[in-house]
């Protein structure tokens, strides 16, 4: 048990002396043999070679194209504003897929982790919060449900659940979901688990 | 106090009991009777038989009143005595609620199993009853399996699959190895004494008594709730290994009749390849036949009776034909009930999906009872006790550090690709759970004496093997789950964020691992989704359950459902029982036809939490041509509704004819409304008001606008509704209203009116928006609230009590041959509040049967 941990906070330190040497801003801790297959993919999705991705650059993807919320996802990546990704963005937005790492959590980074259970949260959040407000509207919600549900509920259907969604988290009676409200209504879900992603380990 | 109660009541049923048991012994005794086949039946009672079966055909001296013929009925009255005895000795073992809570009920089950057999051996001085393999693989294991497989959580099953399996496969092949290896070489360095067993037959015994046993498993792992992960890892593997063990146990039974000699790599390579061939033919069977299972249902929509017997009949198929074949029957019919769960669950009609849930408990239960109790019976017998220290000890260690060894090596392997990985705790506990049951027992006796000569040894060993792990280790279990701080389930409450979040989560780690190019498991689940919905549920399932078939969808169903029982409660609680009656109606309906009434269901919701004002005003297709059916299914339905409840409910006001219950219920309530005499004075004029501004308003008007807005007030109200309905209860409702229609009751278009006053009550009850019937809502706002609120009101508005009145007023002797009507009504009702465009409602206004009333009769007969 000892030993491995050792190994990992060693392969977290070169993660680390790694990503600093490639963008020393952010310190995501992904490991190595994982930055190394993302770059592989981000060049692959970078069709123009600019070392920039475009948001066509993601929908492109065929499979995407499907996923009900693929838009959502996709503009997930893109902070508002900006048009275009490099790879560290990409990979720091990859970073909330990570399983969160228990040791490493209160390492020697200041804030929380993008793959901490918070952030991972966050990131959920943002997906339903199109206008940014931190807030969830019954609209938003709504919009979120269309897209997942799609045809085989109609819209009154839609509408009731979300309405009942929002009832649900809504504590503050304010008729939409805070992030603190939506923190709290998913208290009991294993975020970690739910929200990571084997290979980013 | 209440602990001495508690063993009075032990006392008592031991005591019971054992009575019991004597009696039956007892007759045993005297007739010999069997369950073991080679146990000889005397001659004396053989020819008592021919007696009395011949006496009745030859020689008639008179005809006989009365004959007792206990042979006639020997043998299903014993099995049924046995069934009732394990039920009994279980209901005992429940009631004593401290002690349960120490020692698993399987445990105390096996020791109910030792007095019992104890009892048969003092009265017979042979145990006349054992568990038999024929009994116990053929009758008791198969529901059992079935059960397990039908409630297995398929999603966390698939998604540990790989885990299990490893587990399942490769851990069960090592404990059989590891096993049967060390023993023959202990027996080799001389530890057991003169044995008479080769390598070929400890590896037999190892094979055996390798797997873990799914009904020791469940019955212990399910009074401990450790966490899910944890649960479907013990869980599934001992599933699955069952099959595994089964498959190793006749490779080898197939070496040892070979015999050392003549087994050469072919023939290994041979049982390596039934190996694969019998535990993947065997799932392949038991898929095959959930599918089938799933066809069938699709189109049994007219004999819904019995849809719920073709599941049972088809799964025990699926056992008996893999047995056929040779192949794994256990674990056909674990796939067969997986398969089949959901697409049946979706087919069937929800109240056979009911009634297999059901069924399936009870049979899975009663069996797993009888053979934890047979279990313990089984020990008593003199005959199978062969004592060998060595043998039998180390038997015990050894599964113990093998199975410890093989869980934690294996999961450090797994560990490395699992995304959560697996504490050493967990481990801990897996390693102890491995207990071993009656499948082994059972194996155990189908070996063959003349191959293996100390076939009595490994029975006993097995038996002991049994009793430790699942009595002391399901004794320590918990203590040890507790001590070790193992993650335990948390009770999660049903909550549609977290549903719908769920599926949020999926769609994006699919989109995510989309984007960084890796095909992982959630692409995996992603495509089997897929096809999944393209082509099995196409397939599988009815077109009308297709369109419902949503999970998040579902669980909002659920929520409401949950809700609107509560409701009902809620209003029963309250005694206002006119307002039941219409909910009760309702829920049924909606149950029924839950698809077309999804959209209502948010208007029960409403009224219970929150403003749907606007919600519920949503065009919908009315069905309208149902109604009748409605009706059939209300009262076919009565009894076999799915939650007490409501079934209370249902029996309680639907069924029963009106006029008796009306009569009884003002009966009872006469003393609380006398003195509102003169109230109801007032009611009755008001309720003629009412009546002519309803028939003045009641064309075409648009649901009011107002709704929302009030039903936020409704929601303040609703804050203090608790109190405020408690200081109303005297006040409320039904009671004196009642007194009042049975005044008018030779009203002529009473039967008419029913529609009406039925909707206005229920919409007060349920906040329902008619738009046909707004307009005479209009002035009395009140009635957006529910019964109990409105009643509140009633001290500082007199609107109110009339308005009730007016509800009221259909309720009437004279009316009870139009329950048909009033049934459709309150149906087509339902219709109404998905109609808010103009044409669909007016469609439903013609289906509606009868007119409305005119109000000036009808305040004429008044």
């Amino acid at each position: 048990m000892r030993r491995s941990s050792c190994r990992k906070q060693d392969e977290v330190l070169i993660d680390r002396l790694e990503i600093y040497q490639m963008f020393p801003v952010i310190c995501v801790s992904v490991s190595t043999a994982a930055i190394i297959r993302l770059h592989e993919r981000f060049e692959f999705l970078d069709k123009d070679q600019t070392g920039q991705l475009r948001p066509e650059d993601l929908s492109t993807l065929p499979k995407l194209d499907f996923n009900p919320i693929g838009d959502r996802i996709i503009s997930a990546f893109f902070p508002p504003g900006k048009e275009t990704l490099d790879f560290a963005s990409f990979v720091r937005i990859l970073a909330h897929f990570r399983p969160t790492d228990k040791n490493h959590a209160r390492g020697g980074v200041l804030q929380a982790p993008a793959s901490s259970s918070t952030g991972k949260l966050k990131f959920a959040f943002q997906l339903y919060d199109q206008d940014g407000d931190g807030k969830i509207s019954r609209a938003e919600l709504f919009q979120a449900l269309r897209a997942m549900l799609g045809l085989r509920v109609t819209e009154e259907q839609l509408e009731s659940i979300a309405e009942r969604a929002i009832q649900e988290a809504d504590l503050d009676r304010d008729d939409a979901i805070s992030f603190d409200e939506f923190r709290k209504s998913l208290e009991k879900v294993d975020i970690d688990h739910k929200m990571s992603i084997r290979f980013l380990r | 106090m209440n602990r001495c109660g508690f063993v009075h009541l032990w006392l008592l049923g031991s005591g019971l009991l054992i009575c019991l048991i004597f009696g039956v012994t007892k007759v045993n005794g005297n007739t010999a009777l069997t369950h073991q086949e080679p146990h000889p039946r005397p001659p004396a009672s053989n020819s008592n038989v021919n007696q009395t079966e011949h006496g009745h055909d030859a020689s008639i001296t008179g005809i006989p009143i009365v004959t007792f013929k206990w042979h006639h009925v020997e043998t299903p009255y014993i099995i049924a005595l046995w069934i009732l005895m394990a039920g009994l000795g279980k209901l005992v073992i429940e009631a004593n609620h401290h002690v349960t809570n120490v020692i698993p009920e399987s445990a105390l089950l096996i020791c109910c199993g030792f007095l019992l057999g104890g009892i048969v051996w003092g009265a017979d001085k042979k145990q006349t009853f054992t568990l038999t393999p024929t009994v116990f693989f053929f009758y008791l294991l198969p529901q059992i399996i079935l059960d397990a497989g039908y409630s297995m959580p398929n999603k966390l099953f698939f998604s540990n699959m790989g885990a299990i399996l490893v587990y399942a496969v490769i851990g069960t092949c090592w404990n059989a190895a590891s096993l049967g290896l060390s023993l023959w070489g202990c027996h080799l360095g001389g530890a057991m004494g003169d044995l008479d067993i080769g390598l070929l037959q400890y590896l037999l015994f190892g094979s055996l008594i390798a797997a873990v046993d799914p009904v020791a498993v469940i019955a212990v792992f399910e009074q401990v709730h450790v966490n899910e992960v944890l649960f479907i890892m013990v869980f599934g593997e001992s599933l699955l290994n069952d099959g595994v063990t089964v498959v190793l146990f006749n490779v080898f039974d197939a070496f040892v009749s070979l015999g050392g000699s003549k087994i050469n790599a072919v023939e290994i390579v041979k049982g390596i390849i039934s190996f694969f061939v019998v535990a993947f033919g065997g799932s392949l069977v038991g898929f095959l036949f959930g599918l089938l299972i799933a066809l069938v249902t699709r189109c049994t929509k007219n004999i819904q009776i019995i849809e719920p017997g073709f599941v049972f009949v088809l799964g025990y198929l699926s056992y008996l034909t893999a047995e056929m074949l040779s192949l794994s029957a256990i674990l056909s019919i674990v796939f067969c009930g997986m398969c089949c769960q959901k697409y049946i669950n979706a087919n069937m009609d929800e109240r056979s999906v009911t009634t297999v849930k059901y069924v399936m408990k009870v049979l899975a239960n009663g069996s797993e009872t009888i053979v934890f109790v047979f279990l313990g019976i089984s020990a008593i017998d003199k005959t199978i006790w062969v004592w060998n220290t060595g043998f039998i000890l180390l038997t015990l260690l050894f599964i113990f550090v093998y199975r410890f060894i093989g869980v934690v090596v294996l999961t450090w392997i797994l560990n490395k690709f699992r995304l959560v990985p697996l504490e050493f705790i967990d481990q801990l506990i897996m390693s102890y759970g491995g207990l071993r049951g009656a499948v082994a027992y059972g194996l155990a006796t189908m070996l063959d004496e003349r191959k293996i000569k100390e076939k009595n040894l490994m029975v006993c060993t097995t038996l002991i093997v049994v009793y430790f792990t699942v009595i002391l280790q399901g004794v320590t279990m918990k203590p040890l789950v507790t001590w070790l701080k193992v993650k335990r389930a948390a009770a999660t409450e049903l909550t549609l964020v977290e549903k719908v979040q769920n599926k949020v989560f999926d769609h994006m780690l699919v989109a995510i691992e989309d984007i960084s190019g890796q095909i992982g498991h959630n692409y995996m689940r992603d495509k089997w989704n897929n096809f999944e919905e393209k082509w099995m549920s196409r397939l599988l399932m009815k077109p009308s359950a297709r369109k419902n078939r949503d999970y998040v969808f579902k669980v909002f169903h659920k929520l409401n459902l949950q809700d609107a029982i509560g409701y009902v409660t809620e209003g029963e609680r309250r005694g206002s029982l006119e307002f039941i009656r219409n909910e009760t109606a309702f829920v049924n309906f909606k149950k029924k036809f839950g698809e077309d009434f999804a959209d209502v269901m948010p208007d029960i919701t409403a009224d219970t939490s929150d403003d749907y004002g606007a919600m519920s005003v949503m065009g919908r297709d009315p069905v309208p041509s149902v109604s009748l059916e409605m009706h059939e299914q209300s009262t076919t339905g009565v009894r076999e509704r799915e939650d007490v409840n409501t079934h209370h409910l249902l029996q309680q006001h639907l069924y029963k004819s009106r006029k008796q219950h009306r009569h009884r219920y003002s009966r009872s309530h006469f003393d609380l409304n006398r003195d509102e005499n003169e109230v109801q004075e007032i009611f009755q004029r008001m309720m003629r008001n009412r009546l002519e501004s309803f028939k003045s308003a009641k064309m075409g008007v648009a649901p009011p606008k107002h709704i929302s807005k009030h039903s936020r007030k409704d929601q303040q109200h609703k804050m203090g509704n608790e109190k405020s309905m408690d200081k109303n209860k005297s006040n409320y409702s039904g009671d004196e209203e009642f007194e009042y229609s049975e005044g008018d009751s030779a009203c002529g278009f009473e039967a008419s009116g029913n529609s009406f006053p039925m909707r206005v009550s229920y919409r007060a009850g349920d906040g329902i928006e008619n738009p046909a019937f707004n307009p005479d809502l209009d002035p009395a706002e009140q009635l957006q609230i529910p019964p109990w609120l409105a009643e509140a009101e009633l001290d500082n508005n007199m609107v109110a009590p009339s308005q009730r009145a007016q509800v009221r007023l259909p309720w009437t002797p004279t009316n009870l041959r139009r329950l048909a009507p009033l049934r459709i009504s309150i149906r087509s009702n339902d219709s109404f509040m998905m109609a808010d465009n103009p044409d669909s409602q007016q469609r439903d206004d013609d289906s509606l049967p009868p007119p409305p009333p005119p109000p000036q009769r009808d305040g004429g007969h008044m």
